[in-house]
């Protein structure tokens, strides 16, 4: 992970100007987005990083608008699916906004 | 396109997602996990990824490869080899950094926090993982232990040896001879399991031994996963080959007669007897009390956490605990549990909360021959005033028929959650 660093360096900047309840705060947060995603990672492999793309699309580094249409779509029927319009329906508006931000910011 | 706001917030999440989770009191903190299927081996990976690798992560397995369960029925069927099911697990020292001891875990000393093997070396444990799966009650069907201990009957539903024992009897028997499966009541490991493997063996028989019949002999009122799916297939694909008979719950197996006998149905004779007997949790779940419930056959756990009700800093995870409503004992439900457990040990080790709202998904994919197949699927949330999972409503489903589509997906399905637990 060649960017960790620049991560790292940005959670510590963050760590800097937060107190320390709103630094705990933001890494649980992390840590719940983390395990709801792993969900998905089943088909589309750990962290979205697809082992089979195309035949099951990565979602690692997709943009976070295409993955919510994509998910409405399935949700309302307008993109047509084997399993995805069952699954989708699992998920709140919410959760699946958290997911997709989360696959953006992944390295595919 | 996006705007500044959102670039700004995209860039917000970016910094924050995939960092690491605090150091503090995690470094150096000790995971064992007991069992190397589709539940230990996930938790041992999501421990190391989830934790930035902070955490110490042993995972106790006797076998030296993974054998998948799913997929294992193509192996008996004849279209697959079991190499095609096998994996590594060498990939999670080297990807991972975990630990692999080749061993049998014999016991749990729970307020010592150790974990005794059977090569007389002790584990100590932080947090302990326990994925043992299931265990085969041999006495719930009289003469089915002696029939083992001399390979004349075997289940097969642990992939690996047996399944190549069942597949050379089937090989050995003549064609207008009759393979018979006997099914458990509920619940039970791979609810489509034996109707899968009733589908694989008439496959085989269609094109090699087309005078021989299939016999499914279930103890239950009617097909426990996918009915309309399987009996139609049944009706029109194998209409001649296989039989399926309700309410024959098997008590004495006589391999030397081809003989079953059930609680009140007639006797049945077959040339290969595949007898499932009744399941419980896997041996060291039992020996140490962890199984529970259900005249202690299952492991209850707080499924919040997947932490044992019994034992503080046990998690038990996959087939051998005692279900929530409609989650299934399956591969993909425990690679699922294992993440949400997973979590839940990295929160606690660096004093947070697990997630009040863990999910699961499910998926079981079923191949009705070679290359058709059929699925179920479900999503289940955590509903914190009842303190246990349920299906989303309106969730999950199942596929209009078989289609070689889904067969692609299945075997994509398989490829990228051995990925997904070991790589």
């Amino acid at each position: 992970m060649p960017i960790k660093i620049f991560r790292a360096g940005m959670v510590f900047g963050l760590y800097l100007i937060m107190t320390s309840s709103a630094a705990e705060a933001t890494d649980v947060q992390i840590l719940y987005t983390q395990s709801l995603a792993a969900t998905c990672a089943n088909c589309h492999g750990t962290q979205g990083k697809s082992v089979t793309n195309p035949s099951v699309l990565g979602l690692a580094g997709r943009p976070s608008a295409y993955i919510i249409e994509q998910m409405q779509a399935f949700k309302t029927g307008t993109r047509e699916a084997t399993i995805m319009h069952q699954i989708a329906k699992g998920y709140t508006n919410e959760q699946i906004k958290q997911m997709a931000d989360y696959f953006a910011s992944q390295k595919p | 396109m996006m705007d500044r706001r959102s670039f700004l917030q995209a860039g917000a999440a970016l910094a924050l997602i995939g960092s690491s989770v605090p150091v503090r009191a995690m470094r150096g903190a000790k995971v064992v996990v007991i069992g190397g299927g589709y539940g230990g081996a996930t938790a041992a990976k999501y421990v190391r990824m989830l934790s930035d690798r902070q955490i110490d992560v042993t995972l106790v397995e006797p076998n030296k490869e993974f054998i998948s369960c799913p997929l294992s029925n193509l192996v008996i069927g004849g279209s697959r080899k079991i190499a095609d099911i096998s994996r590594p697990y060498a990939t999670l020292t080297k990807n991972h950094g975990i630990t692999i001891a080749q061993d049998y875990a014999t016991a749990i000393d729970t307020t010592a926090r150790t974990v005794t093997l059977a090569s007389g070396n002790t584990l100590s444990y932080d947090k302990l993982v326990v994925s043992p799966g299931i265990d085969l009650n041999m006495n719930s069907i009289d003469g089915l232990a002696d029939a083992y201990a001399s390979e004349q009957i075997v289940q097969a539903w642990k992939a690996g040896p047996e399944t190549l024992i069942l597949r050379r009897q089937l090989e050995a028997m003549p064609d207008g001879g009759v393979y018979a499966i006997t099914i458990p009541e509920a619940p039970f490991r791979c609810p489509p399991g034996p109707y899968e493997r009733a589908c694989q063996v008439a496959w085989y028989f269609s094109k090699f031994k087309p005078k021989s019949k299939v016999l499914v002999l279930d103890a239950n009122q009617d097909v426990v996963s996918k009915p309309g799916l399987f009996k139609k297939a049944w009706a029109e694909q194998y209409k001649d080959i296989i039989e399926y008979r309700n309410q024959h719950k098997a008590i004495a197996v006589s391999p030397k007669d081809g003989l079953i006998k059930f609680d009140v149905q007639a006797d049945v004779k077959a040339d290969v007897i595949n007898a499932l007997p009744a399941m419980r949790a896997g041996v060291i779940a039992q020996r140490t009390g962890l199984a529970n419930m259900a005249n202690n056959r299952w492991c209850g756990v707080n499924y919040q956490s997947f932490e044992s009700a019994v034992a503080k800093d046990v998690f038990v995870i996959g087939d051998s605990i005692q279900v929530a409503q409609l989650m299934p004992k399956s591969g993909h439900m425990a690679n699922n549990h294992a993440k949400v457990a997973a979590a839940a040990i990295v929160a606690q080790l660096g004093g947070m909360d697990p997630n009040p709202q863990p999910m699961l998904t499910n998926t079981c994919y079923s191949f009705i021959d070679d290359k058709h197949v059929v699925h179920v699927a479900s999503v289940h949330e955590y509903v914190t005033t009842e303190r246990t999972f349920k299906v989303v409503a309106g969730s999950g489903g199942v596929s209009t028929g078989p289609t070689e589509r889904e067969g692609g997906y299945a075997n994509h399905w398989a490829r990228t959650i051995w990925s997904d637990m070991l790589e």
